[in-house]
């Protein structure tokens, strides 16, 4: 087990309360914010080097968010932190009674490609907010993001409580069979479900942020250049490697004639009329990611872009049309900028599809009808939602990131992370005294003792009305 | 069960369970089968485990109503779309938490407590607007058969199901795709639930067990202790998951414990605890014969006697206990309280955290400090100081364990989150398509410190001490 040293020396640590002080947590987090700043641009290199990355992109993504997440939590962590006090019940009613923010231990966090530093980053945030020691494994397909965090984050943390390891996949099965107190992974469903029959073996909870087909649905009462826009922007960041990009349109084959044109339009007003000339476009990461989102073009028809460059592992922004629900692209998360538009008669027929498919981390509705937005919000399911734009939900520190499903299990961002992180002990602290009261719930048992006892116990139902 | 499930996962997609009438008219049913199946619920518990009415009115019926008057009284408050604070790009949009349920639930309860450790998690799938699948165990066979045979005629057939099965069967009813898994057992059991969950990634709560630690300091008022840790121990014969497991004192206060629990003893089961109403027996022969062997470990300092046929073992304590004895091997579950000596406070934390995690610790002590210490220095579920089992019977503190404990929590607010997602939602305007262009290509470096300000939430960032 060659993990094993390590895991005991993180796990020596923290039994020593070491990571538990504010003063400790907050020590790391203000250090995290030193390296993002003092190490921006080798970030910016790194991740350009990657999978070309635009600057902007990762100053944004990688970056600027995870700032967001270091300011709310260090602007928080005090209350965060706090013995929560509860209501209480009358035999309870002079004791005290509070929920402890309780750290798990020594956490696992592994980490994916597509924004390697913020899907590492965030979710140490809230680790180390919660007072725990973590293990960081970042993937190792962005191998200079990955040598990056190896070398250099460590550097800013307090090393005895604190490691990245490097792994592939068979070193990071083996990394699985140490004893862990929380795993947070974040990658596709299928390493999921190896990661939670991992963490079973050990009872180890776990977050997982998986990922899907995220279905957008377009409604015929739109602004459709608005629309063409916001669509296209949350597909082609990121040359499509994001896991809440627009995966799917779904819409009327009327708008689909509106939007092929706007699209068209919205592409070269970002990307200027040759996109593998604009440096605002990224590229694939690998190879083996290149193939796999080439071979789904073969899917329906190009009606925009379609162009690959495999030496630079170059997609063009594209658009397929005439695609079935049966087609390979429909059957597993495109992960490209490619975007395939399948045609619906209406907003039932658009509900029905996407609730006959796997559970998605987001679910999108363009409509300038409200209602419209809130019936494929009630009749859908999905980790998140967005009416009227894409991605602009998880950057909100204050909404709760995560999936249902095959998408995922559990949630982060903002005071969700800490919480993730954090095991909210049950705490009741009685008098020594006070014996009397007791004595009711004690043996030789009485009908006249159980009748005082449920009364000053059970909780009475209030009002007696039913509310609609 | 592929057909049921099917059905359940059908009548689910129609909606059927979402509407708050739908789920009051469901939770105000299951107070109606408490009070009308009262009777039943007393015999079947006696029939199956000896416990005394008074404790099932008190563990099985009065809990179950307290948590679905408090599901009731709040319902819609939970339910409620909860509006979040937005930063400078989102302010003129709707950002909020929506709570959706999972879909098709299955929750599996154990036998010691059969109605509550059922009714309880059932009542929060249900408030959370979920179809459920209950698995009763079949260990305590005549609640089994009663809530098979009468649970399903006060609910919603169409949403709610009760399953019976042995272990066979449990295995096959968890290869099917649920969308949510509620576990009460044992921790091996767990590993095998968590393990099926797997395949389908099914969120999962686990509410276990393990051998839950009593420190009784040598600053405390001896009988009392005696009393609380005495009732704690032998309410339902012992098979209670948060039970106090073992104590861990000194010397000089097990020599005064020992006269004090003697005492308590008798004040509660009279001198011969087999002839009181108010003690119960072992739910099972496998049981009876497991727990039964854990008697030979240490020197028996009070009770010991058994009677076989009848399933019964005396309040018993056990003193000269060793770490390695078997009777510290496994939870207990059963009327025996082991006393292991340690030198000091520190010591007996070290012995605590030497262990597996505990769903309750439990700490005795006149002295704020030293509460505080165990408390800060340890790691469990649940904690409570200067009484046992108290702790979970508050609606509003979570009630989970840690690590081979548990995984998640639940009881009031908890239960109807834990059978919850929460969907975050953004609701943006059609128009306002300026502001959106800051963030589109052609990038501009210069927009950064634009895009920042708009993103960040509208508050003064200073690190605090």
């Amino acid at each position: 087990n060659p993990y094993a040293g390590l895991v005991s020396r993180l796990r020596a640590a923290w039994l020593l309360g070491k990571t538990r002080p504010m003063q400790h947590r907050v020590a790391q987090l203000e250090a995290l914010g030193r390296f993002l700043d003092e190490k921006k641009q080798d970030i910016l290199e790194a991740t350009a080097a990657d999978m070309g990355k635009p600057p902007f992109e990762a100053e944004f993504s990688e970056i600027l968010l995870c700032k967001n997440e270091l300011h709310e939590t260090l602007n928080n962590l005090g209350t965060w932190m706090k013995d929560e006090h509860v209501d209480r019940n009358l035999v309870t009613q002079l004791d005290s009674a509070f929920i402890r923010k309780d750290p798990y231990g020594v956490v696992l966090i592994i980490a994916p490609w597509n924004y390697p530093i913020h899907l590492i980053l965030v979710p140490l945030i809230g680790a180390i907010a919660a007072g725990n020691c973590v293990i960081v494994k970042p993937s190792e397909m962005t191998k200079n993001s990955e040598q990056l965090v190896v070398e250099v984050l460590p550097t800013y943390l307090d090393n005895d409580c604190f490691a990245v390891v490097t792994a592939g996949v068979q070193e990071t099965t083996r990394l699985l069979e140490n004893k862990f107190d929380y795993i947070f992974f974040t990658g596709n469903p299928t390493v999921g479900r190896i990661v939670m029959t991992a963490a079973a073996k050990h009872l180890t909870p776990i977050t997982l942020e998986l990922g899907g087909k995220n279905p957008c649905y377009v409604s015929d009462t739109c602004d459709v250049q608005n629309v063409a826009r916001r669509v296209a922007w949350g597909r082609f960041f990121n040359a499509g490697q994001t896991c809440i990009a627009p995966d799917y349109v779904l819409c009327s084959v009327e708008m689909r004639e509106k939007l092929l044109p706007a699209l068209s339009k919205a592409i070269s007003d970002f990307y200027g009329p040759n996109p593998q000339e604009s440096p605002d476009f990224g590229r694939i990461v690998g190879d083996k990611h290149f193939q796999r989102v080439q071979k789904l073009l073969g899917s329906g028809r190009v009606a925009i872009g379609g162009q690959t460059d495999e030496k630079e592992r170059y997609i063009a922004p594209t658009v397929l049309v005439d695609v079935l629900p049966s087609d390979s692209i429909m059957q597993e998360e495109i992960f490209g900028p490619v975007l395939p538009i399948v045609t619906v008669a209406n907003v039932d027929e658009a509900i029905a599809l996407i609730n006959s498919r796997e559970q998605p981390l987001a679910v999108y509705a363009f409509s300038s009808d409200d209602k419209v937005v809130n019936q494929v919000l009630e009749r859908t399911s999905s980790g998140g939602f967005c009416g009227n734009d894409t991605l602009m939900h998880v950057t909100l520190t204050s909404l709760p990131f995560g999936g249902m499903g095959t998408s995922g299990l559990g949630m982060y961002h903002g005071k969700f992370t800490f919480n993730t992180f954090t095991h909210h002990r049950g705490c009741l602290h009685r008098s020594m005294g006070r014996e009397a009261l007791n004595a009711l719930r004690y043996p030789p048992y009485s009908q006249h003792k159980l009748g005082i006892v449920r009364a000053a116990s059970e909780v009475k139902r209030k009002g007696g009305c039913t509310l609609l | 069960h592929a057909e049921l499930v099917s059905r359940l996962r059908a009548v689910w997609l129609s909606g059927k369970t979402r509407p708050m009438q739908h789920r009051v008219a469901q939770l105000e049913a299951l107070g109606r089968f408490l009070g009308e199946k009262k009777q039943d619920i007393l015999e079947a518990t006696s029939a199956d485990m000896g416990k005394p009415p008074f404790e099932v009115e008190l563990s099985e019926i009065s809990i179950c109503r307290s948590e679905l008057n408090h599901t009731l009284n709040n319902l819609s408050t939970w339910m409620k779309d909860e509006h979040v604070e937005k930063n400078w790009a989102t302010q003129l949009d709707s950002a909020f938490i929506r709570k959706d349920p999972y879909g098709v639930v299955l929750i599996i309860g154990p036998w010691n407590y059969p109605i509550n450790l059922l009714l309880v998690p059932l009542i929060g799938a249900i408030a959370a607007g979920n179809c459920v699948v209950m698995k009763p165990s079949e260990i305590s066979r005549n609640v089994e058969r009663l809530v098979a045979e009468m649970l399903p005629r006060y609910l919603d057939q169409d949403c709610f199901a009760v399953v019976t099965a042995g272990v066979q069967e449990t295995t096959r009813l968890l290869e099917n795709k649920f969308d949510y898994i509620f576990f009460t057992g044992s921790p091996s059991v767990g590993r095998i639930v968590m393990t099926a969950a797997a395949k389908h990634l099914t969120p999962i709560t686990l509410e276990l067990g393990g051998k839950n630690p009593c420190y009784v300091s040598d600053t405390c008022d001896v009988q009392n202790v005696a009393r609380r840790v005495a009732w704690g121990r032998f309410f339902n014969a012992g098979q209670t998951c948060i039970a106090p497991d073992y104590v861990l004192c000194s010397v000089e206060m097990r020599e005064k414990l020992l006269p004090a629990l003697h005492e308590a003893i008798a004040e509660f089961y009279g001198p011969n605890p087999q002839e009181s109403p108010d003690f119960g027996r072992i739910v099972g022969d496998k049981q009876f014969q497991r727990v039964q062997a854990l008697l030979r470990s240490g020197r028996v300092a009070i009770g010991g006697q058994i009677d076989a046929e009848a399933r019964y073992i005396a309040p018993t304590v056990l003193v000269d206990v060793q770490q390695e004895d078997p009777v510290m091997q496994e939870e207990i579950f059963g009327p025996i309280l082991p006393i292991l000596t340690v030198a000091s406070m520190d010591d007996a934390i070290d012995f605590m955290n030497a262990q597996e995690r505990p769903l309750a610790l439990y700490v005795f002590s006149s002295c704020k400090k030293v509460v505080s210490r165990v408390l800060e220095r340890t790691s469990s579920g649940g904690f409570c100081a200067n009484d046992t089992i108290m702790h979970m019977t508050l609606t509003s503190l979570p009630f989970g364990g840690i690590g081979q404990s548990g995984i998640g929590h639940y009881h009031g607010r908890s239960s109807f989150e834990t059978f919850s997602h929460r969907r975050s939602a953004l609701l943006r305007g059609a128009g306002r398509e300026a502001l959106n262009a800051l963030r589109y290509p052609p990038y501009s470096p210069s927009r950064l410190p634009l895009l920042r300000a708009a993103t960040e939430h509208r508050r003064t960032a200073c690190t605090l001490l």
